[in-house]
């Protein structure tokens, strides 16, 4: 699960095709050739994406899973191998164990409202880390206080790296989920989670993996992992936004209660009562986002065709590249050093807020990311308020890390 | 570049490496605290007010460089003025920053320099967030002020 330290025997990406996929690329940005380094945030997508949507609306526009006509076949036959794609592509078992969603925080919602609830009592913990996004911290906070719970929280080293020691201590005889972030969105650290679902099975506990920045990054084998859930969002992979997933053993979906009432999750309906459908459609509640689901698994189709192992060596190369020239610009202090890191820079620049350092690289056509990162934990845990992200994807090139590296020595001067 | 220099004016960079009033007042007879959510800019204006002229304002906080000058201005720019002529300021300043009409006969002075804030939107509650805090303590108002 971690980025390759050679790249023997990895096909290299050619970066000139690559970049010619990705027509948002090719555009002047208050003047300048635009370098997009906030793929974290979302990617940019390719041609293939935008024409596999565009074409469910010119030919197979209809609803899915009722219409006896052609088109609603077509579009049901193209929305259903989506889940199968999504299956295949995370080495799910069963396409029955993935759930559309509208992103990675509702599939956490779902996992919290549907799995979590039911079974949660006062004095029972949901464990976390500190490097949560929000979307992984609310949902569980909002179940505690409607349970009396409590919220137990992993603590990471000044690396940013989880104490896996801590880790083991925190999960205790009242622990009934554990909710982690695969790879961190703020400080880029790809976390040992193999070993963690290991350490939660051992003591009967269910894992949830924040799987959003993993998906671009990482093959993610789900049966190999062997985590009970898996949440990710196409957007951050190259695919439209408003599309995402879940993941969930089959046994465990099967014993969850509906998350939101509505057409399509039904067998059938009378007012003395309702038969709920079976999983997945029974968390799949009215009209779902069909053309999402057909460009989600045309990213995938995509990134695979690229290879993952590519993406990851191009990635740790851009990674390692612009580590040293970034951190080579006096007063730059990074945020987030983890040994197993993905492409992602967090840092700070002594006396300089992250706001005005986005605004001066943003008038060069250099697009980061400044800010908290929806990541305030964390950010507090730095004792900074924010920092600025350069988060980089696989069409990103070593040009880009020397436009950056620029653009931070004309912060220097503005500010000097 | 030379856009940057139009935001980043001299006096700007002085007043956000030197904020002036820069402390926590003992004798404050109103206070607001002002959050900007998006970037996480904090700011809490003291007012000493003394038959509708404020006698002394200070501020505390953290954020951005736009933030923290435009704080420390207007702090200079308010004191000794009563809290009418304060908020005919304010009306103006963010007339200036939103692009509507202004005249009206008051004179901004060095608050003019954040007038190249109008070209970047995103960043007009960098340089109000402290007016809509002062606004706050001037009408006695407790709740926490935010941009949002």
């Amino acid at each position: 699960m971690t980025l390759p330290t050679a790249t023997a025997g990895v096909q290299a990406l050619d970066i000139e095709k690559v970049r010619a996929d990705f027509p948002a690329l090719h555009q002047e940005s208050h003047g300048h050739p635009l370098v997009y380094l906030d793929n974290a945030a979302t990617t940019q997508k390719p041609r293939a994406v935008i024409d596999a949507v565009r074409t469910f609306y010119e030919r197979d526009c209809s609803n899915v899973h009722r219409g006896v006509h052609l088109l609603s076949q077509r579009a049901t036959v193209a929305f259903e191998q989506s889940r199968t794609a999504i299956k295949n592509h995370i080495g799910a078992n069963d396409s029955r164990e993935i759930v559309f969603t509208r992103s990675t925080t509702e599939g956490i919602n779902l996992v919290a409202a549907s799995f979590v609830r039911p079974r949660l009592e006062a004095g029972d913990e949901i464990l976390i880390s500190t490097m949560e996004h929000h979307s992984n911290i609310v949902p569980w906070q909002l179940l505690c206080e409607e349970k009396g719970a409590e919220l137990k929280v992993i603590p990471i080293n000044d690396k940013g790296e989880i104490i896996l020691e801590e880790y083991e201590k925190l999960l205790s005889a009242r622990t009934r989920i554990v909710g982690v972030v695969h790879v961190s969105n703020a400080l880029g650290t790809i976390n040992p989670v193999r070993q963690m679902i290991e350490l939660a099975h051992s003591r009967g506990v269910p894992i949830l993996l924040d799987g959003a920045q993993a998906l671009p990054h990482l093959q993610v084998d789900v049966q190999e992992l062997d985590c009970d859930f898996f949440v990710c969002s196409a957007h951050k992979a190259y695919g439209p936004t408003g599309i995402g997933a879940l993941y969930g053993k089959r046994e465990h979906l099967l014993e969850m209660v509906p998350y939101q009432g509505g057409g399509d999750m039904i067998l059938s309906v009378s007012f003395d009562g309702t038969t709920y459908n079976e999983p997945p459609h029974r968390f799949e509640a009215g009209t779902p986002n069909i053309e999402g689901a057909i460009g989600f698994a045309e990213a995938l189709r995509y990134l695979d065709e690229i290879g993952l192992e590519s993406v990851a060596a191009h990635e740790a190369d851009l990674l390692a590249t612009a580590t040293e020239a970034v951190t080579e610009v006096p007063g730059v202090r990074l945020v987030g050093s983890a040994r197993d890191k993905a492409s992602v820079l967090s840092f700070v620049i002594d006396g300089i807020h992250p706001h005005d350092i986005g605004t001066i690289l943003d008038s060069e056509g250099i697009a980061v990311r400044a800010g908290h990162h929806c990541a305030q934990p964390v950010m507090a845990r730095y004792g900074v308020s924010a920092t600025v992200r350069a988060s980089f994807g696989l069409y990103n090139t070593h040009q880009e890390i020397a436009a950056l590296v620029a653009g931070l020595k004309q912060v220097k001067e503005v500010f000097a | 570049m030379s856009d940057m220099r139009d935001l980043y004016q001299e006096v700007i960079l002085d007043h956000n490496k030197k904020p002036r009033n820069c402390y926590a007042m003992d004798c404050a007879t109103r206070t607001a605290d002002g959050h900007n959510p998006l970037c996480g800019d904090i700011v809490k204006v003291y007012l000493r007010i003394e038959a509708g002229i404020i006698k002394e304002i200070s501020f505390q906080g953290h954020g951005c460089a736009i933030c923290t000058a435009s704080t420390s201005l207007m702090t200079e720019s308010v004191k000794g003025k009563s809290v009418a002529k304060a908020k005919e300021l304010f009306e103006v300043f963010h007339e200036m920053l939103t692009g509507v009409a202004e005249e009206q006969g008051v004179e901004l002075g060095k608050l003019q320099v954040f007038e190249g804030v109008r070209e970047y939107p995103v960043r007009v509650k960098c340089a109000t967030l402290a007016w809509h805090t002062l606004n706050a303590a001037m009408d006695g108002d407790d709740e926490s002020v935010t941009t949002e």
